[in-house]
């Protein structure tokens, strides 16, 4: 099927190119942060994890969200998602490819990266995290393109696929699951140290999946002769309006919990996101606009007469991308570190170096998704799905 | 020419897998323990202090002022090669001061006694009886040795994640975001110097144990700072616990800091 991919306009190729030279620009700057070390990031003692984690932690919610139309069709036999599972399973490779090389850029001796697997540490979180997100990578991608070739070929796909497919549903949500407690077990951290994180983290997940997934429907529909459809995206929709809404419920029952005990450990780094604190608040701004348009996505997407509107919907989502992203990639690692354990407030922000690897592995991630996308779109234009 | 490349995926596949189930496959079988992380036994020398949970009291009462701590820390910095930054973000810190309220900041109470408010109060690694810099780790490069408890660092395992940095309640470890080298004033040859994207902090002068000295910090307090062994009830320190009102660091975080301080 390999062959659908270089099969493509002149905007295709455009696109891929363009996308190359984003990535050799991250490549280039990466070879930089290899020779110089992890200095050239905005990263500190006191903020030790930055743009790269909190992008991971983003993304490995948008490789879970995808789960959300793998688990209609499958679980429940919601026949429309038939049509689109497939571009669910492909944006889960690109993300989670984004997610394991975000892992890798952040890492200060990245050669060691294997020291993982040679010295296994069953106590360690992270230990657990590689295995899950590496199974659901495999699982995505042998699901996915399997089930994809059969459609290819009209027939009805292996029958070895099937435990394989109702793993994957659990297996999205250990992903993030796992990913939360990377930090939801640290003494010390009150930001993160709540039992609600990982739903947290799910919510969003589910939220901004989806509303990713849609924003690609109404663009392949554009570009090509094939339709996801006008029923599978309203599907879609309603579930980003349960997530999104649910989302911001979680966060509201953790403000209730931090500010109505009034434990200082616990309301400070809600407060520097919110309010600042000692006199600094730079992500203030950030968050206001995050919760303000998480706000706008649930009037625009609970109420129907906006929903059922595609183009309200479209902006609707992107409101809903933009308002997690901040959210969870800008707010939830920061908010975590500040104020540090002495209680100093140290502040971060991503350095341009680590902005430009960061968007050299977003430059991968949708050249993956691409060329995934490609071929898909190519299979159900040659069925005339 | 299609069934082949199949064949040779899948046969690549399971050996992948072969290759790496073995070594966790193992460390379930060994419970995952800590000790002895690099499966070599290493001899004691004949010199060695040896204890077995290597623990420190500093008695604050003996300090006045931010000089009174500053050959304390340079005696350290020099020995471990800390190397000094101009950048605050780069800053490598073992043994450093801090002001009460910031070193305890659950144990501040509203109206502090003047000496307390004012005085600055050594911090360095807590070598934590349930250390959760270890547990963090995924590769054991850091871990609580067993023989006497000192939390250690393997700085040539250690692949940079920082997990440890997280999950320290202390700020106890630093990162070292560029090569130290350069920018080591005097290189103390008793020590290793420590290379780009690797953590680092406090080893209890490991070092100087192993040759039967006493911690850099402790030798050059003249006295303020007391080491032993916490668990042997005649060594000095349980004398001055069991003399004198203690406080630790964060203690409601239940990782047992094995530094006291007498206020």
């Amino acid at each position: 099927m390999l062959e659908l991919a270089i099969k493509g306009s002149k905007q295709y190729y455009g696109w891929l190119a363009a996308l190359l030279a984003v990535i050799g620009i991250g490549f280039l700057v990466y070879l930089k942060q290899l020779d110089f070390g992890l200095g050239i990031t905005g990263m500190s003692r006191d903020v030790s994890w930055g743009f790269y984690i909190a992008n991971f932690t983003f993304l490995v919610g948008v490789a879970a969200g995808g789960v959300m139309v793998v688990l209609p069709y499958y679980l429940h036999d919601y026949k429309a998602f038939g049509r689109i599972t497939i571009l669910g399973e492909f944006l889960a490779i690109a993300a989670l490819v984004m997610c394991i090389l975000f892992v890798l850029v952040d890492l200060g001796q990245p050669m060691r990266v294997f020291n993982v697997l040679l010295y296994p540490s069953p106590n360690s979180v992270l230990f657990y995290d590689i295995i899950v997100l590496q199974g659901y990578l495999f699982i995505n991608l042998i699901v996915g393109w399997n089930v994809l070739e059969a459609e290819r070929n009209g027939t009805h796909y292996q029958a070895w696929l099937k435990p394989l497919i109702y793993l994957s549903i659990p297996w999205a949500v250990s992903i993030h699951t796992v990913t939360a407690f990377l930090f939801a077990g640290l003494p010390g951290r009150g930001f993160w140290l709540t039992a609600i994180l990982a739903p947290r983290f799910l919510s969003s997940a589910f939220a901004a999946g989806p509303a990713l997934l849609i924003l690609l429907c109404l663009f392949i529909r554009r570009v090509s002769n094939f339709d996801p459809g006008r029923e599978q995206i309203q599907s879609l929709a309603k579930i980003v309006a349960y997530a999104v809404c649910i989302n911001v419920f979680f966060f509201l029952c953790e403000i209730f919990t931090a500010f109505y005990s009034g434990i200082p450990e616990h309301m400070d780094h809600i407060t520097y996101l919110f309010a600042g604190l000692h006199g600094k608040g730079s992500l203030v701004p950030f968050m206001w606009t995050a919760y303000g348009l998480m706000l706008t996505a649930i009037i625009l997407l609970v109420n129907p007469i906006t929903r059922k509107n595609e183009g309200v919907l479209a902006v609707a989502c992107v409101a809903v991308f933009i308002g997690t992203w901040i959210d969870k990639g800008l707010g939830m690692i920061s908010g975590g570190f500040v104020p540090n354990p002495m209680h100093h407030v140290v502040e971060y922000a991503p350095s341009i170096p680590e902005i430009l690897i960061t968007l050299g592995v977003y430059g991968i991630g949708a050249l993956i998704l691409t060329v995934f996308f490609k071929i898909s779109i190519g299979v159900k234009e040659e069925v005339g799905a | 020419m299609e069934d082949s490349r199949r064949r040779f995926l899948k046969l690549a596949g399971v050996s992948a897998l072969g290759l790496t189930t073995r070594p966790v496959l193992n460390a379930f079988a060994s419970g995952g323990g800590d000790e002895n992380a690099h499966g070599v036994e290493v001899k004691k020398g004949q010199d060695a202090l040896k204890a077995k949970q290597w623990a420190m009291v500093i008695d604050t009462r003996e300090f006045e002022s931010a000089e009174d701590l500053e050959p304390i820390i340079e005696a350290c910095d020099k020995i471990h090669n800390i190397p000094k930054f101009e950048n605050k973000n780069h800053e490598i810190k073992w043994i450093w001061e801090e002001h009460f309220h910031n070193a305890f900041p659950n144990q501040t109470q509203r109206f502090l006694d003047e000496r307390i408010e004012h005085l600055p109060f050594l911090v360095m690694c807590n070598h934590c009886e349930n250390p959760p810099c270890c547990r963090a780790c995924p590769t054991q490069a850091t871990f609580k040795r067993k023989s006497d408890g000192i939390v250690l660092m393997d700085f040539h395992r250690c692949i940079g994640c920082r997990f440890c940095m997280a999950a320290c309640p202390y700020g106890s470890r630093s990162f070292n975001f560029r090569d130290p080298r350069p920018f080591i004033e005097e290189v103390s040859k008793s020590f290793p110097t420590r290379m780009k994207g690797v953590v680092e902090k406090c080893n209890f002068c490991a070092e100087r144990l192993a040759v039967g000295e006493m911690p850099a910090c402790v030798e050059a307090s003249n006295g303020a700072i007391a080491f032993g062994d916490l668990h042997d009830p005649e060594s000095e320190i349980r004398e001055l616990l069991r003399t004198h009102y203690t406080i630790r660091r964060k203690q409601n975080l239940g990782t047992e800091p094995s530094v006291y301080y007498i206020v």
